[in-house]
């Protein structure tokens, strides 16, 4: 230090470490909040009690959903008649007719209405052998939003508008070029345009080629005091489908799935998927010389977390809450223990410059809660994760950079609380007043959102809104436009975006930091 | 020490406190607050609880901001100093420590802020005197530790002026001798000192100069050894264990007398060899004849004595010590 230039700001820095490793209170209220983050996050594991046989007696595993090209959870559950492409071809189809079932009640028995989901889906497609999960590309009608081009279950993009029917016929077409697959929707059969032109990496010789009918769960999705909660069931959609023709070298011919019109023992009709599904068969069979009435329930499309469904990554971070709570008690007291004691004298004294002093104070704080969110959520993610799949809990997939983000934002959500204590002790110089009013900005907003005690539509106010928005930072799930769920913070999912979310914090605690800095300056030690 | 002045012009003084006045609410804690202190000597800064003392050394350290006037060390705003501590120490309050912290601890963090190391923090630790105490906490220590943890951490940057607020309360005699020998050794070596206190007796023996405030402003500003002169006068301290016949003697002589103790008498204007004489030609037995000195609290009560403002200020510092209540503002 002798070599630092005199009454430089490094010296504050170091001033301001010295004070705050030198009170042991302070160091342990900061090691409170790895352990308390780190337990609390084991403690939902090592609470869940799962049987884990599977129907079939195959034991935990069995659960696990299929994974897309990237990794993630899909759903990918669907009717198809397919056959084989050899190299280069298309596939064209007319859908003439596009109509479901479903159960309003949520119940089959209570009786079934004609209806179609909005992402009820009929078309054609072209995927790299019939393996749920493996990557595909195809065009599609859906049930209210028109005409789509997806493939590999997270893409979607937009084509013709507009419900079918006979006299609004869609014709469809997929173009297979090497890895490029261009998509084209028409009106007429005559006058075509493309949706898009997309490169699926790596794909084989050898395709299936075919037609294909899904439809996703009824969701009734009720929002009240007292959580969000959806009803729902399986449905089905059935898409009639002619003029289909096939270009390229093709073999084999239609692989037609059975349907099921039989009657069980009981003398019931038979449901799809063995549940409480609707009278309505699934399967296909043949219309005209060149056509398919295809009935399918199901989905292929991402697949959305919900409770119950297995462990998000972050749910190892459930305790941040906690390790916030301590971290702010930490940095609040910082400043106001200096206005009990009357030591902010010494320290103003020791340093005139007071906005170098708050700024000292808030790079050892800042940098101090940085470690120990670092610490902290560098130990539990790994920690709860290995918990949770020792336990046979299914966890749910998040790229490495999605780990690393979570931990190392884990880490900045807590120096910027941090921040935002010591701003708010300087300005109200009570440490019971700051701590209080920072736990019910932060904390109180996050815990009213994530337990399921709101109507959705305020608990994600709440999550946009109040420094709460910065528990974005731990997001890895993902909401889909393209699949109904319940996106709400309990299950996950936040209104703002990982960054913006922090950002929100970090406004918050902008603010009150120049307020504290215009108030430390105009004050009276 | 930067200095503004023409070469021509005398160095400015180690504290220069100029015109200040600051209102808290309706209460005006300084009223025109003047004086400087010179290097080499140790000033009292005397006066009654809420004469403004404590507002005048925080405003001195740029912790107050008054609403008049202006405040400089050695001819510079406290506010422009840069490593403040090697310019001015300063003990305002000695209960200002982290309780969780040990006194080591404390100074050490404040000799970082200076940029100084832990050999300097060993080196005011060992003038101290707390020896191993040092490394307990300091919520531990006594009053009187804190006193001499203050006065350590006063000294961290060697500074050529040094203030400490009412450094003596609550300290045990062993304590207040020790001070008085730390503060006259520190003006001994050119420093400049400003110590204050409410109770006048505990500058005895310590005082070059005194500043007496009351109410916010200087009441008097003068060399104690002047005061004492002054206040002593050409009296005479008389012992004998016949009083009546003394008195009649002197008083016939022309003399004043007054009974000041069992066996003691103050006589006022006659010299001591006339009383001796006096005495002597009477027959009357006397143990001893001495010039009277004045004590500080005697030169003190004399000086304010006749000062209105002193009195009303003394008076009104009695009301809010029977009443504490209402003495939040300019204490």
């Amino acid at each position: 230090m002798a070599t630092a230039p005199h009454d430089g700001f490094a010296q504050l820095v170091h001033a301001e470490w010295t004070k705050l490793r030198t009170v042991r209170g302070w160091l342990v209220g900061l090691l409170v909040a790895v352990v308390l983050t780190i337990g609390i996050g084991l403690l939902g594991p090592l609470g869940s009690q799962i049987s884990c046989v599977h129907v079939d007696g195959g034991g935990c595993s069995a659960q696990s959903p299929p994974k897309g090209p990237d990794g993630r959870e899909v759903v990918d559950d669907k009717t198809i008649v397919y056959r084989f492409l050899s190299g280069d071809g298309s596939i064209t189809a007319r859908l003439t007719d596009f109509d479901g079932e479903y159960a309003p009640t949520g119940d089959v028995q209570a009786g079934t209405v004609h209806g179609l989901q909005p992402w009820s889906k009929a078309g054609i497609l072209i995927k790299d052998g019939i393996k749920p999960g493996s990557p595909y590309a195809a065009v599609l009608a859906t049930g209210s939003h028109g005409v789509r081009m997806q493939y590999d279950y997270v893409h979607d993009l937009p084509g013709l508008a507009g419900p079918v029917s006979a006299a609004t016929p869609r014709w469809l077409r997929l173009v297979r070029t090497g890895d490029v697959i261009t998509g084209l929707n028409s009106a007429d059969g005559a006058m075509w345009t493309a949706i898009g032109t997309v490169r699926l990496a790596n794909l084989p010789h050898d395709l299936v080629i075919g037609v294909f009918a899904a439809s996703p769960q009824y969701e009734v999705i009720k929002s009240s005091f007292g959580g969000t909660r959806s009803n729902g069931g399986p449905t089905t959609a059935t898409g009639t489908f002619d003029r289909i023709a096939l270009t390229g070298q093709t073999s084999g011919d239609w692989t037609v799935p059975p349907t099921y019109t039989g009657s069980g023992p009981d003398g019931q009709p038979l449901r799809p998927q063995g549940g409480d599904g609707p009278k309505a068969p699934t399967g296909a069979v043949q219309h005209g010389s060149d056509g398919f009435v295809i009935t399918g329930s199901g989905n292929i499309a991402p697949m959305a977390v919900s409770e119950g469904s297995g462990k998000t990554v972050e749910s190892a971070l459930a305790g941040t809450f906690a390790g916030l709570i301590a971290v702010i008690v930490v940095a609040a007291l910082t400043m106001t223990a200096e206005y009990r004691r009357g030591l902010i004298r010494t320290s103003l004294a020791a340093s005139p410059r007071r906005g170098r002093l708050l700024a000292a104070k808030a790079t050892v704080l800042g940098g101090a809660s940085f470690v120990t969110g670092l610490a902290a959520a560098a130990i539990a993610v790994p920690s709860v994760t290995a918990l949770e799949h020792h336990k046979g809990l299914y966890v749910f997939h998040a790229s490495a950079g999605a780990q690393i983000r979570i931990v190392v934002g884990t880490a900045a959500l807590l120096a910027v609380a941090a921040v935002l204590a010591l701003a708010v002790g300087t300005i109200v110089r009570r440490g019971a007043a700051a701590v209080a009013a920072v736990i019910v900005v932060i904390v109180l907003p996050y815990i009213l959102a994530v337990a399921s005690v709101l109507p959705a539509g305020a608990a994600q106010w709440l999550t946009r809104l109040t420094p709460a928005a910065a528990f974005a930072v731990q997001q890895t799930v993902t909401s889909w436009p393209q699949v109904t769920a319940v996106y709400t913070p309990t299950n996950g999912y936040y209104p703002l975006s990982p960054w913006t979310g922090l950002a929100v914090l970090c406004l918050y605690a902008a603010v009150a930091y120049a307020l504290a800095h215009r108030l430390l300056l105009r004050r009276d030690a | 020490m930067t200095s503004t002045s023409a070469p021509a012009q005398p160095p400015p003084p180690a504290i220069a406190v100029q015109g200040l006045r600051k209102r808290f609410g309706a209460t005006a804690a300084l009223d025109g607050m003047s004086f400087a202190v010179a290097f080499g000597t140790v000033t009292g800064f005397v006066g009654p609880n809420g004469a403004g003392k404590s507002t005048t050394m925080r405003v001195i350290l740029g912790l107050d901001t008054p609403d008049e006037g202006r405040a400089l060390i050695g001819g510079v705003p406290y506010a422009k100093l840069r490593r403040p501590l090697s310019h001015v120490g300063a003990l305002l309050d000695a209960a200002a420590v982290q309780p969780g912290r040990s006194a080591r601890n404390h100074l050490l963090w404040l000799a970082h802020s200076q940029g100084l190391g832990a050999k300097r923090v060993d080196e005011v630790i060992e003038a101290s005197g707390l020896g191993s105490a040092i490394r307990r906490k300091a919520g531990g220590y006594s009053l009187g530790m804190r006193q001499r943890l203050g006065i350590a951490a006063a000294m961290l940057g060697d500074p050529p002026v040094l203030m400490l607020d009412e450094p003596f309360n609550g300290l045990d005699p062993e304590g207040i001798v020790w001070i008085r020998g730390c503060l006259r050794s520190l003006a001994a070596e050119g420093r400049a000192v400003l110590v204050s206190s409410h109770l006048m007796g505990e500058l005895e023996d310590c005082a070059d100069h005194l500043v007496v405030v009351g109410r916010g402003r200087v009441i008097a500003d003068t060399a104690v050894a002047e005061l004492i002169a002054r206040s002593s006068g050409g009296r005479v301290v008389l012992r004998t264990a016949a009083r009546a016949g003394a008195t009649t003697a002197l008083a016939g002589a022309g003399g004043t007398v007054a009974v000041t103790g069992p066996d003691t008498l103050t006589v006022d204007g006659l010299g001591a060899e006339e009383v001796v004489r006096v005495l002597s030609a009477a027959a009357v037995p006397f143990a001893e004849v001495s010039a009277h000195r004045a004590s500080l609290e005697e030169a003190y009560m004399d000086l304010t004595r006749d000062s209105v403002e002193f009195r009303a200020a003394q008076n009104e510092a009695q009301n809010e010590a029977q009443n504490p209540a209402q003495n939040e503002g300019a204490a």
